[in-house]
């Protein structure tokens, strides 16, 4: 069934069945490769993007759910201003490993910025917790949405 | 949508560039993966390693993979160094499989050896390109070589204030016979190596540009879903094709007699076709296989398997006789589970067989042994698969391993189109090869003051090396005593030997190899020893250590930590030393109690690795090891039970997450030494030094991992 989509400002016409994930509309129709695919279960965060300003588990967003909300990508989290932020953060602060956690990593960190923009410490953890890094960039992902953050005041 | 409610400027993304590099000056040239041209009479190319691309950018080829390790940033500081250009300056190129093309450097990617093996061929490399562009520009302006130097980038002459920049030397070095055996710098004339570096692919990585090998595409390509028989050794017995082609997008269902695969338009038709196959497998070869019984036939085996004698370790005998004669005697066994590598991205192969060539697209750390094997299982000569190496996410040995590209090409051989192969987190945990499990028996004697006069050490495991390599291991796995035959202590009678034992789960390399394995045990042992001899594990350890080195990171990791001080009602703290890869580490782990029995609080780290050569991705890899360690220690274990794998996806096989990470201080020992590995090293030090700790909290000494399920009961 045909549907249309609002994915980083542009609007795409997509024909899959209701239920197929956002992650993979992302991936393999629309090449919007920058979201990853860590579990399908909604337990790795390898697939986190905004769904109308919220983060969300694209793996466990059947296209039917996402309706007229605008879907916000790693490949335009630069066109937010917290995305700007938490990118500029991420490279001063050298955190990428292998980096294929990483874009789910800041997509959540900028959603965790933008509803509380001044985290403590133990907010940043929560708020992070749904992601898994497993090169172990936890220190400096915790340091980088910090720096993201003081930037901000 | 509230797109910039917080405010703030929105740029686009040349604006977002111009900030970045305004405030942060790390954008000197984004990082470029792979070659935008082959070497052609414009360029300059110096030798395998290195060549000038016709528009004068350095271009460095490298038989090393990059899977997080930041092993490309490193290996440009080596060039920049010696070649007088901006690290960040420097072009990548991907390994492609080519053997032999390095000469001594071999292309695979493990064993922290990337940069050990690196060091000098890459250095005199760049100084032999340095040596041929000085010499071209010196002979061009008719002056002596020796009065040019080389700097950023350029060949200078100071007297005459003549300067050229390489690119522009190109085609006059290309026509001069090539310099060789170039003079290195003197390491205390060092500018690069040493320094804090940013890591070149960075700005890739965080705008979501990195492209790996999941996220390649083709034009025509198809995507298939896979499912293999969950139980060793089984087949397919039956499957639903009718349902499966009804589902909108499939196309194609290739059966394997122990796999199946649903190839379709999008990834999610494939895996609903896949639901809808509904595959039926046999039981397993051996039903009954379960852990009960492999963990009773390694216990059998370490207890009374033929062990053979690890080379360098005492005689049978001679440890016979040291065990007889001691004050007293003591003895421990202790188990090591299954682990599953479970990086981030899945299994996965991009692959295209048609006209008698085979291409594939996939991030792999053995690129020449990879296609190799995939020209086996598509019965075509070598030189007929062409293997484009692609960044990985992640591989902790998982990735030394070409089962998966094996098996892509057997689904492939049915499939006219590009097909990019995925396999879902399920299918990639159930069919990793996994870390062996091991179990260790350790029996002492020990002198009136607690000190070890005897030691025999038996250990049973499953050996990857005779997996791979053959009757030439003679009974002993050399990675599986790696760090037990040889120890940083003064050890007399010291007797370690391995019993080989197989079972039907199959085993492979896993971040720490076997000197993690070793490690945990000897340092769990030793801090046993230290206990039962009433002395303090850490002063007990310094009195047996053989060398300064070892003995100056003891000291150094006891400061920091504050050894001697109390850590405070509900706190403790355990220690660990490894002396492996040619890296000396000691470690102190700090726990508090939580819910679930432990919490780890902090960990503090010393590490000699020789002469460094980032210290940013020195901490970049102790940390990840640190929690990568930890992660498994306390939790990870892969169970066996009806002759298959238990746990399947991150909610019964959990890993660390930002909750659960310690805060980790790293101190790095100034040293110009042989170069030392760093990515193993982390692991092994803190997977005993977690016990250790955990021992001294709880009293309970962990014999068993993981640590939170040995606390359970
Ligand atoms: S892929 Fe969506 S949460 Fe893991
Ligand atoms: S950087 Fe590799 S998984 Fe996070």
């Amino acid at each position: 069934m045909d549907r249309t989509l609002t994915i980083n400002g542009k609007l795409h016409n997509v024909d899959v069945d209701p239920d197929t994930p956002l992650l993979w509309v992302l991936r393999d129709i629309l090449h919007l490769t920058g979201t990853k695919f860590g579990c399908g279960s909604g337990l790795c965060g390898a697939c986190t993007v905004h769904v109308g300003g919220e983060a969300r588990f694209a793996c466990q967003t059947a296209i039917e759910e996402v309706g007229s909300d605008e879907v916000v990508t790693i490949e335009a989290a630069h066109t937010l201003a917290v995305g700007q932020r938490v990118q500029l953060a991420w490279i001063n602060t050298d955190v990428v490993q292998c980096g294929y956690c990483q874009p789910g990593q800041i997509m959540r960190a900028i959603a965790l910025l933008q509803k509380n923009p001044n985290p403590s410490d133990a907010d940043i953890r929560d708020g992070m917790a749904p992601n898994i890094c497993r090169c172990g960039c936890y220190p400096r992902i915790h340091a980088a949405v910090r720096v993201a953050a003081e930037t901000a005041q | 949508m509230k797109r910039g409610a917080s405010g703030g400027p929105r740029l686009g993304r040349r604006g977002f560039l111009a900030a970045a590099s305004s405030s942060a000056a790390l954008f000197v040239i984004p990082f470029r993966l792979g070659a935008t041209e082959t070497a052609g009479a414009a360029g300059f190319t110096a030798n395998a390693f290195l060549r000038l691309d016709a528009k004068g950018v350095v271009v460095l080829s490298l038989p090393k993979t990059e899977m997080g390790q930041s092993v490309y940033t490193a290996i440009a500081m080596l060039v920049a160094e010696e070649l007088e250009v901006g690290v960040g300056t420097i072009a990548v190129e991907l390994p492609d499989g080519e053997e032999g093309r390095f000469g001594e450097v071999t292309q695979e990617t493990g064993g922290s050896t990337s940069i050990r093996e690196t060091f000098f061929p890459v250095r005199q490399a760049a100084a032999d390109m340095r040596a041929s562009l000085v010499g071209a520009a010196a002979a061009g302006w008719g002056v002596a070589a020796k009065d040019c130097t080389a700097s950023d980038g350029r060949v200078v002459h100071a007297a005459s204030g003549r300067e050229a920049h390489f690119g522009a030397l190109a085609s006059a070095a290309a026509a001069r016979p090539p310099a060789m055996d170039t003079q290195l710098k003197d390491s205390s004339k060092f500018a690069v190596i040493g320094k804090p570096t940013p890591r070149l692919d960075s700005r890739l990585k965080v705008m979501g540009e990195a492209i790996y090998g999941i996220d390649v595409v083709l034009p025509g390509m198809k995507i298939g879903a896979i499912a293999q028989c969950p139980a060793f050794g089984g087949r397919l017995e039956s499957t639903d094709r009718q349902a499966a082609l009804a589902v909108a997008g499939v196309v194609e269902i290739v059966v394997l007699t122990d796999a199946v695969a649903v190839i379709a338009d999008h990834y999610w038709a494939a895996k609903k076709g896949l639901d809808a196959l509904a595959p039926v497998w046999t039981s397993a070869a051996e039903p009954d296989l379960d852990q009960a019984r492999i963990e009773g036939e390694y216990a059998a085996a370490a207890a009374t398997g033929k062990g053979f004698g690890a080379e360098g370790t005492t005689s049978l005998a001679d440890v016979a006789d040291g065990l007889a004669s001691a004050h007293s005697k003591f003895s421990a066994d202790y188990q090591q589970p299954f682990l599953a590598h479970a990086p981030m991205e899945p299994g996965n192969c991009v692959l295209h067989l048609h006209n008698g060539e085979l291409e594939i697209w996939t991030g792999t750390q053995i690129p020449a042994d990879a296609r190799a094997a995939a020209a086996g299982a598509a019965g075509l000569p070598v030189e007929k698969v062409k293997l484009r190496n692609q960044l990985m996410g992640g591989g902790f040995g998982r990735r030394l391993e070409p089962d998966f590209i094996v098996r892509a090409v057997e689904v492939a051989k049915s499939c006219p189109y590009p097909l990019k192969l995925i396999w879902s987190r399920e299918e990639d945990m159930q069919h990793d090869m996994y870390r062996p499990y091991y179990h260790d028996r350790v029996e002492a004697a020990v002198d009136a003051e607690g000190l070890p006069v005897a030691i025999f050490h038996r250990i049973a495991g499953s050996s990857i090396m005779a997996r791979l390599y053959g009757d030439e291991f003679d009974g002993v796995d050399s990675d599986a005593v790696d760090g037990a035959a040889v120890t940083p202590y003064k050890l007399p009678r010291h007797r370690v030997e391995f019993v080989r034992h197989e079972t039907l789960v199959p085993t492979s390399w896993w971040r720490g190899v076997g000197g993690a394995r070793s490690a945990f045990v000897v340092e769990s042992f030793v801090d046993e020893l230290a206990r039962n001899a009433k002395a303090d594990p850490l002063i007990y350890r310094r009195r047996l250590l053989e060398s300064d080195r070892a003995r100056a990171v003891l000291d150094l990791v006891a400061e920091k930590a504050r050894w001697t001080q109390d850590p405070g009602k509900d706190r403790a703290r355990g220690v660990s030393i490894i002396h492996l890869w040619n890296t000396f580490m000691a470690q102190v782990v700090e726990v508090g109690r939580s819910d679930d029995g432990v919490r780890v609080e902090r960990v503090i780290v010393a590490v000699d690795c020789g002469q460094p050569v980032n210290p940013l991705g020195i901490e970049a890899q102790i940390e990840g090891g640190v929690i990568f360690g930890l992660s498994a220690a306390l939790s990870g274990e892969i169970t066996i039970a009806d002759g298959r794998v238990e746990q399947s996806n991150f909610h019964d096989y959990t890993v660390f997450r930002m909750t659960d990470a310690p805060r980790i201080d790293i101190h790095i020992v100034d040293s110009t030494a042989e170069v030392g590995g760093l990515g193993e090293p982390p692991v092994a030090a803190v997977m005993p030094a977690l016990a250790n700790a955990v021992c001294a909290l709880t009293g309970k000494r962990i014999r068993r991992l993981p640590i939170l399920k040995t606390l359970a009961v």
